[in-house]
């Protein structure tokens, strides 16, 4: 099958293995051999510690400066141990998932994992600076697996690309939770659901319309026509307008349930899903009573 | 069913002339539980064999491979033919080794006269094929994320299947399905370890996928403590951990060259032909989005690596060096464009 190099090295090889059942000198080739040190820090999820401290480094600016943003109740999130935050998803290209990772990193000195859609992956270069920059694909495994086993901080848009593909007009709606994955994904894992609302992510970058035929082209879930666009042509993809962020973070929901169960009835997962949706919608609706200006807050 | 009153094994071991038969055969030898070892293959063993006996067999039709178990009187049958490098061989050989091969062998040690009672299949991770939709690790149970699209995968996926017929048909059969991660090895040379051992690497413009390996040995070690532990079902093989593109490629010193998508294409066949490197289309996806496995399964039944990826790694960077004579100082830190 595979053909055998013609340089053969003189001492190791040609008897692989030769059965560790076998006693005496060959009980040390099967002994574990010890791990190198490594020579990056990309960790098995492809986030990378020193990716993530430059991303930090030239974020803060727009973090402070641009959007200045505003936490509430940051405490509820945990310095330990899992939890799958959720938040509502908005801005043509959303700014959220980035302030959130950013917020909760520089704040709490936790890395957050930030869920998304395969898609990413597929783009080259971006789908490799997002994986080293903490984004990893939602799927239910990776969810399982980073919540229940590694105890990490999981950041999911239950809204999907729904939610920052829908226009300014329809601004801080709720789109529906899929089919309460995330709900079920907490459940099996047995972590908290932690909501955040987000405001000031629907006017970074206001979408006006889209255009199908060019999604089409592009092969990419929406292509966004937005106001930015407008007022500053191509540079508009890439620069936000400089809407204020709040945040607030609502008391972590846990459900009465055992983890690690195959199945979930899906009345429980679509009543839980839903209670959560119409408390993050209100906590919306709250907040932007509250709110006096989208540029201050 | 004759010497299993001693506890010793008939062993038979099918692609005595690929890579893995002639090691496996000879792992057993040493391993001295089998009382009788027959390696099959169309060619000479890939390595001498001591006490093994070798029998050539150039067209593996059922009669012959019937005539062979039962002349034998196998009561183990160690599958390690199924060819996993697709530059080995044609589309039409790939299907013609692997699953007209498997489809024999089977049908042979499935005959009701059959002494076979354990039967251990050599397959490949590359069954799960390489996507963007994959999870961070495959489980056993996962299936792939789409259909296969190259020939070796659509090959094993088919020779699994027959396979899967074949425990069905045969619950007397204790049969065990290893899919190995990618390996790195002194000797081993799959298009991967090729193109690492060269000055230049290929890579696909922007993407450094985590991979995951498994040493030449732990296959081997693998092998032999499935047969020693009568496992039952499919299990991933794999080391501990992954490594990025990047890494892997300043670990071995080269040098990685990204091509863009039409290149890769284009550059393919002459590069080969040229043997500047290896580019067979499962190699592309998988320099594309990588791939996990979760190897709990495996871990559980008592078998310990000796190599983790990384472990795996610097041990195959060891042999470069050795070969090339270059100095260890290859792959600082610097050199690592992603992290």
């Amino acid at each position: 099958m595979e053909r055998v190099p013609k340089h053969k090295a003189p001492v190791k090889g040609e008897h692989p293995a030769p059965a560790e059942t076998n006693g005496k000198h060959h009980q040390v080739t099967s002994a574990t051999v010890p791990d190198p040190p490594r020579r990056s820090d990309v960790d098995e999820w492809g986030r990378s510690e020193r990716i993530r401290q430059l991303a930090r480094v030239l974020y803060d600016p727009i973090y402070r400066v641009w959007f200045r943003t505003e936490w509430e109740g940051l405490d509820k999130i945990p310095s330990t141990g899992g939890a799958l935050l959720i938040a509502n998803h908005a801005g043509a290209l959303p700014q959220d998932a980035p302030v959130i990772m950013h917020g909760i990193e520089i704040e709490l000195g936790r890395p957050v994992y930030g869920m998304a859609d395969y898609f990413f992956r597929t783009v080259p270069v971006v789908g490799t600076l997002w994986s080293r920059s903490g984004g990893v694909v939602a799927n239910p495994d990776n969810a399982y697996r980073l919540l229940r086993q590694q105890g990490q901080l999981a950041l999911v848009f239950p809204e999907g690309s729904k939610g920052p593909s829908k226009r300014f007009a329809e601004r801080y709606h709720l789109r529906r939770f899929g089919r309460g994955g995330v709900v079920e994904i907490a459940m099996r894992a047995g972590v908290p659901v932690i909501p955040i609302a987000v405001v000031g992510s629907e006017e970074v970058m206001p979408m006006l319309f889209r255009v199908p035929a060019l999604s089409r082209l592009l092969r990419v879930p929406y292509f966004p026509v937005t106001a930015n666009m407008m007022a500053l042509g191509p540079l508009g993809f890439l620069l936000p307008l400089p809407a204020k962020f709040k945040l607030r973070v609502l008391d972590p929901i846990t459900f009465d349930v055992a983890p690690d169960l195959d199945h979930y009835p899906r009345s429980a997962v679509m009543e839980g899903a839903e209670r959560i949706r119409a408390d993050l919608q209100q906590t919306l609706y709250d907040m932007l009573a509250e709110r006096r200006s989208a540029w201050f807050g | 069913m004759p010497g299993s009153a001693e506890g010793l094994r008939r062993v038979l071991v099918t692609g005595a002339d690929t890579f893995w038969g002639g090691r496996v055969a000879r792992a057993l030898e040493s391993a001295r539980n089998a009382e009788v070892i027959v390696a099959i293959g169309a060619r000479a063993p890939s390595i001498p064999l001591e006490g093994a006996d070798f029998v050539r067999v150039s067209d593996p039709n059922f009669s012959t491979l019937d005539r062979i178990v039962d002349g034998v009187g196998a009561d183990t049958i160690v599958h390690t033919g199924l060819i996993v490098d697709s530059t080995l061989g044609s589309p039409a050989r790939l299907h013609e080794v692997n699953v007209i091969g498997t489809m024999n062998l089977l049908a042979a040690a499935g005959t009701r006269r059959s002494t076979v009672r354990t039967l251990v299949v050599k397959s490949s991770g590359l069954v799960y094929g390489a996507s963007s939709k994959d999870p961070y690790a495959f489980k056993e149970s996962c299936g792939r994320s789409g259909p296969p699209t190259t020939p070796v995968e659509r090959s094993l996926v088919d020779a699994e299947a027959l396979v899967g017929d074949f425990a069905r048909d045969n619950p007397k059969v204790a049969v065990s399905v290893l899919r190995f991660a990618n390996v790195l090895g002194s000797h081993l040379r799959a298009p991967l370890s090729r193109n690492l051992a060269r000055a230049f690497c290929p890579s696909l413009f922007g993407y450094d996928p985590l991979l995951q390996f498994v040493e030449q040995d732990d296959v081997v070690r693998a092998l032999v403590h499935t047969l020693g532990s009568k496992l039952r079902g499919t299990f991933n093989v794999g080391g501990a951990g992954r490594l990025p593109l990047s890494e892997l490629a300043a670990i071995c010193g080269t040098r990685l060259v990204p091509l863009l998508p039409w290149q890769v294409g284009l550059l393919s066949a002459p590069a080969r032909r040229m043997r500047l490197f290896d580019l067979p289309p499962e190699l592309v996806t998988l320099l594309r989005y990588g791939r996990g496995m979760d190897t709990d399964a495996f871990t559980a039944t008592g078998f310990e690596y000796r190599y983790s990826s990384l472990g795996a790694a610097e041990a195959f960077a060891r042999t470069l060096r050795l070969h090339r004579g270059s100095s260890p100082s290859v792959g600082r830190r610097e050199n690592l464009p992603w992290g």
